[in-house]
């Protein structure tokens, strides 16, 4: 793997509902391997950068790349962005695989048809080579025994495995966590955090918006602090949390530990 | 009481049972081919489309349905445009006329079930469907529509089984369905009672049957919230 590849690059991507601005200016390159962790206060802004990346909001302003392929815009009628072609956003969409805090797993389908779903019906595996690389990453993320259950039958730890093991199935170039562990009760958070070490140690590439100071300082390769939707911080884990620029993040941390 | 007024005339009763089978399954079959679509359609962002299918969801809901099947048995007579085309083959025929009301009937109704269960579909699942690369097209057909129907069939079964109350309107215009048999009957031995609580036995009996088909399908669709 070539570490210096540009997986992911964000260019001034601004966002704001209505008045209210969100993004103001982000900037963000992500090398194959990265495990980046993006830190800040509730509204801060994290969540909706990693929703711009995957165009579930569309920015304002600004330009992604995902593996050197700049996603197309347009205005509309009001000036307003929109992606040129809706295939290509959807094709690059399938590169970058998303965990969210809710898990939102498919809650009429049982785990195993949520992992083989994308695999079959986006990138046209054949259903067979689906199943075996689903039961692959199920036994990977330690819920091979669960795959005849439905959603709601399993605990929220054991969820948002599964929910992991979905998105690991389409072999992404990038994962994207919204809070991964947020949504789960305190005993349950370890067991999705082993995870998602195990994936970072294997050397994916993982932007990770989390709360788990724990994970941002032992495992990503590298920290962003956002605070009023810039980056305040940016930087090596032992380095930012040892000796921060920001006053913001110093803040941050005090109040955090 | 004598009911063996009803045992020899029980010919009579089962022409009336076929009859009100096939209109009830094939008037319900049409309005849930065209409701799928036209539900999906009526949650579109475009006003004039989803417009369009509310006007016409409204004037099916808003009116009894027997005078939806009066208009069209009675009222397509008197214009001349439709008694000389080729139309008039079709609405010249009782049973084609009740058909083509209880279809569209049910056909809003369902329009109406479908769209509001699309409508509850948890955000978040529609939201990993996109987040996984899915087209529009593709999220209907894998995650909203399989989502909704399941949340749709309790409301629907009840759809179901006023479609099939509703339908005994059609022995006014003529049709020999259940309630037909038992008027005929009645005409003939002036015995409402014997007449009457027969064909009431009849739809209890199929009542009886289509809550218990739905009853196995829920248990096989909710396997998920067991």
């Amino acid at each position: 793997m070539d570490k210096n590849q540009i997986a992911l690059s964000v260019e001034n991507l601004h966002k704001s509902f209505g008045d209210i601005k969100v993004l103001n200016g982000i900037s963000l390159t992500a090398h194959k391997g990265d495990v980046i962790s993006v830190l800040g206060s509730s509204g801060s802004g994290k969540s909706t950068m990693l929703r711009c990346i995957n165009f579930l909001e569309l920015p304002n302003k600004g330009k992604i790349s995902v593996c050197g392929e700049e996603i197309l815009l347009k205005k509309n009628r009001n000036g307003e962005n929109k992606p040129k072609d809706i295939k290509q956003v959807e094709r690059i969409r399938s590169k970058l695989s998303m965990v969210f805090q809710q898990f939102n797993l498919w809650s009429h389908m049982t785990i195993l048809e949520n992992v083989i779903e994308a695999p079959i019906h986006v990138l046209k595996i054949p259903r067979a080579e689906a199943i075996e690389k689903a039961k692959y990453y199920l036994n990977k993320v330690g819920i091979k025994e669960k795959l005849d259950f439905y959603p709601t039958q399993l605990s929220g730890g054991q969820q948002q495995r599964a929910a992991i093991a979905r998105a690991l199935a389409v072999e992404p170039e990038v994962m994207l966590f919204d809070e991964p562990t947020s949504a789960l009760d305190p005993e349950l958070v370890g067991e999705v955090l082993q995870v998602m070490k195990d994936l970072a140690q294997e050397g994916r590439t993982m932007i990770v918006v989390t709360h788990e100071m724990g994970f941002a300082r032992d495992v990503s390769s590298r920290v962003i602090f956002l605070d009023s939707g810039i980056i305040e911080e940016d930087g090596d884990p032992g380095f930012v949390f040892k000796s921060p620029k920001s006053q913001r993040f110093r803040e941050f941390i005090s109040l955090t530990e | 009481m004598d009911f063996s007024i009803i045992f020899s005339n029980l010919d009579i009763y089962f022409e009336g049972l076929k009859n009100t089978l096939l209109l009830v399954s094939t008037s319900l079959a049409i309005g849930l081919i065209f409701a799928i679509p036209l539900a999906v359609l009526r949650t579109s962002n475009n006003f004039f489309i989803s417009g369009t299918i509310g006007v016409y969801v409204y004037c099916f809901r808003g009116t009894p349905l027997l005078i939806q099947m009066f208009i069209i048995y009675y009222g397509m007579g008197q214009f001349e445009l439709i008694k000389n085309s080729f139309l008039w083959v079709f609405f010249k025929e009782a049973y084609f006329c009740a058909l083509f009301a209880f279809s569209l009937n049910s056909c809003a109704y369902t329009i109406e079930i479908i769209r509001g269960a699309i409508k509850n579909t948890p955000h978040g699942e529609v939201e990993a469907a996109k987040a996984a690369g899915m087209s529009r097209l593709l999220r209907f057909r894998r995650i909203i529509l399989p989502s909704a129907f399941r949340r749709a069939l309790p409301s629907y079964s009840n759809e179901i089984i006023f479609m099939l109350q509703g339908s005994s309107l059609a022995s006014v215009i003529t049709i020999v369905d259940i309630t037909g048999a038992a008027r005929i009957v009645n005409s003939r031995f002036y015995s409402p009672y014997e007449a009457f609580l027969t064909a009431a036995i009849f739809y209890m009996a199929i009542t009886f049957i289509i809550l218990w088909l739905i009853k196995k399908l829920e248990f096989k669709w909710f396997a998920h919230l067991r």
